[in-house]
């Protein structure tokens, strides 16, 4: 009985509810191909981007920085790219790197982001005196409340239990008014919102962030007045990359995460787009063959 | 008693949270902070609530053969699993007092090597739908639906270097027509205004819900009354 169903349909109704696996093959393919063959698309950078840029490119030396890992193994395609240029830039500046984390996830990929571009590519950043890990700890906004009047009563020690007190960079350390910037990587909750609302208003310090390309939206209401810069996706990460090898010449010619994904992502729109238009061809196809047989029916 | 009591720590604490907002004077001035380091002794305690209730709900499901109960006995591996790698810090490079999530810890290579792909995956998936969605939903049927599509296809093809190939003939007076230019249109003016509306009416409606809770008109939070 399906069969003979089926074979009533015309092509057109058929290739309008074509298999979904089939247009699954096309987007793997779209996403998996472009990132095989490593290719990289250079991004311009927008002004949203290059003021963020620019901000930590303004920071004197030994300027301390507070980035903020709020993120996990989800969005991490996304914003670690984000991260490693801000660290990057970071460590080109000498600015002296306060690592947290405001959700239980992003506490290893602070490790990580440590272990694979800190260590590897700046071997004199020290920790203890360049930069420290304090790690996760619970409470979300009630956390930046707290850390907003008393930074020690929750960071009494850091991610592998060394006293705070012990540690160089820390000694001048009470709230987070002590800080020159607060850079919040994710955009759930709780995350860049919180910081602008707990600490970078009542604090009156400087937040920039990096989220998923779907939070941007959301986040944009806080620029530029409440913060100075926002890093929106894999694009965001690509314009920060581009801005990062035009300040530093020893990363022309690198092919940067954010870059490489700009081009899985370029080929994959394009791939949606022709599927948007095309499913809307076929819809007007159907809707004037359906006029035309209603008119003639109705003769 | 057993709603009187909460009624009543829930109109204190509510009261005392707006004055020592508006009154930075003792003894209001830093009861605000005070409060907050509550709040976050509070949470941790959430943690073993959780954890618990995590462990009753699958073994519950598991002594009762619940449809998919095998799936509830690889919950609780994996939370058993985890939950004595980080407590206990077992396969830690530090020991008990180093930090858990160091690189070549057995916590960390949990984390690395199976969470992360399987979050990873589960997030990539949306691709896959997002792009069988567009090609089933995306309809131009009325008007409204016709503007939202030319929008997503505006911002879709803005996002991407095609945009400018396309459009990068319209100069000078014109080009406010590039693509690139649109999408950034939409997303400065429509979608910022429509943002700002939607967080000034959740605002609104947090104040409003806020005072209902704090006086006790709102009582849902307080579960059933089994009194």
């Amino acid at each position: 009985m399906g069969n003979g169903h089926t074979e009533h349909k015309t092509l057109v109704e058929r290739l309008q509810f074509i298999d979904r696996r089939i247009i699954f093959v096309f987007i793997g393919l779209a996403v998996v191909i472009p990132l095989l063959f490593g290719a990289v698309l250079k991004e311009e950078t927008t002004p949203i981007v290059q003021t963020f840029f620019d901000t930590i490119e303004g920071l004197p030396e030994g300027s301390r920085v507070l980035l903020s890992f709020d993120y996990g193994p989800t969005t991490a395609p996304e914003i670690q790219p984000m991260v490693d240029a801000i660290v990057r830039q970071c460590a080109h500046r000498k600015s002296k790197m306060y690592m947290m984390a405001l959700w239980a996830t992003g506490d290893n990929l602070t490790g990580e982001t440590i272990e694979k571009v800190l260590k590897p590519e700046f071997p004199d950043y020290k920790y203890g005196t360049d930069y420290i890990n304090l790690g996760y700890q619970t409470g979300n906004q009630g956390l930046i409340r707290v850390l907003l009047v008393d930074f020690k009563m929750m960071y009494a020690v850091d991610a592998s239990g060394t006293d705070v007190d012990s540690i160089p960079m820390m000694k001048n350390i009470r709230n987070l008014k002590n800080f020159d910037l607060i850079v919040s990587f994710g955009g759930g909750s709780p995350g860049i919102k919180e910081w602008v609302l707990y600490a970078g208003d009542p604090g009156k310090i400087p937040v920039g962030g990096g989220c998923t390309a779907v939070s941007a939206p959301l986040l944009y209401p806080y620029y530029p007045n409440q913060l100075i810069g926002l890093l929106g996706g894999a694009k965001g990460a690509a314009e920060y990359e581009n801005a990062l090898i035009n300040a530093y010449p020893e990363y022309k010619g690198r092919k940067m995460a954010g870059m490489k994904l700009m081009m899985s992502q370029a080929v994959s729109h394009v791939v949606i787009m022709f599927f948007i238009l095309f499913g809307n061809i076929l819809y007007f196809i159907q809707r004037s063959r359906d006029k035309s047989r209603s008119m003639e029916a109705g003769r | 008693m057993r709603r009187t009591v909460p009624l009543v720590i829930t109109l204190i604490v509510g009261t005392v949270l707006i004055v020592a907002e508006f009154v930075p004077h003792k003894p209001f001035g830093n009861l605000g902070d005070k409060f907050s380091m509550y709040f976050d002794i509070i949470a941790v305690f959430a943690f073993i609530l959780g954890g618990g209730n995590l462990v009753r709900v699958h073994i519950t499901k598991i002594s009762r053969k619940k449809a998919d109960w095998p799936f509830s006995a690889v919950t609780l591996a994996g939370f058993a699993l985890v939950l004595a790698a980080g407590l206990f810090k077992i396969g830690n490079p530090g020991g008990i007092r180093g930090d858990v999530a160091v690189v070549g810890s057995l916590f960390n290579d949990l984390y690395i090597f199976i969470f992360t792909p399987l979050q990873a995956s589960m997030f990539a998936l949306l691709a896959f739908y997002v792009g069988s969605a567009s090609y089933r939903a995306f309809r131009a049927k009325t008007v409204e639906a016709t503007i939202l599509l030319v929008a997503a296809f505006v911002i879709l093809l803005g996002r991407t270097p095609f945009g400018l190939w396309l459009t990068g003939g319209f100069t000078g007076s014109w080009e406010f027509l590039q693509v690139p230019n649109l999408a950034n249109w939409i997303m400065d003016v429509p979608n910022l205004a429509g943002q700002r509306a939607i967080m000034i009416g959740i605002a609104l409606g947090v104040i409003s819900m806020s005072l209902r809770i704090i006086l006790g008109v709102e009582r849902t939070y307080l579960g059933q009354d089994n009194d």
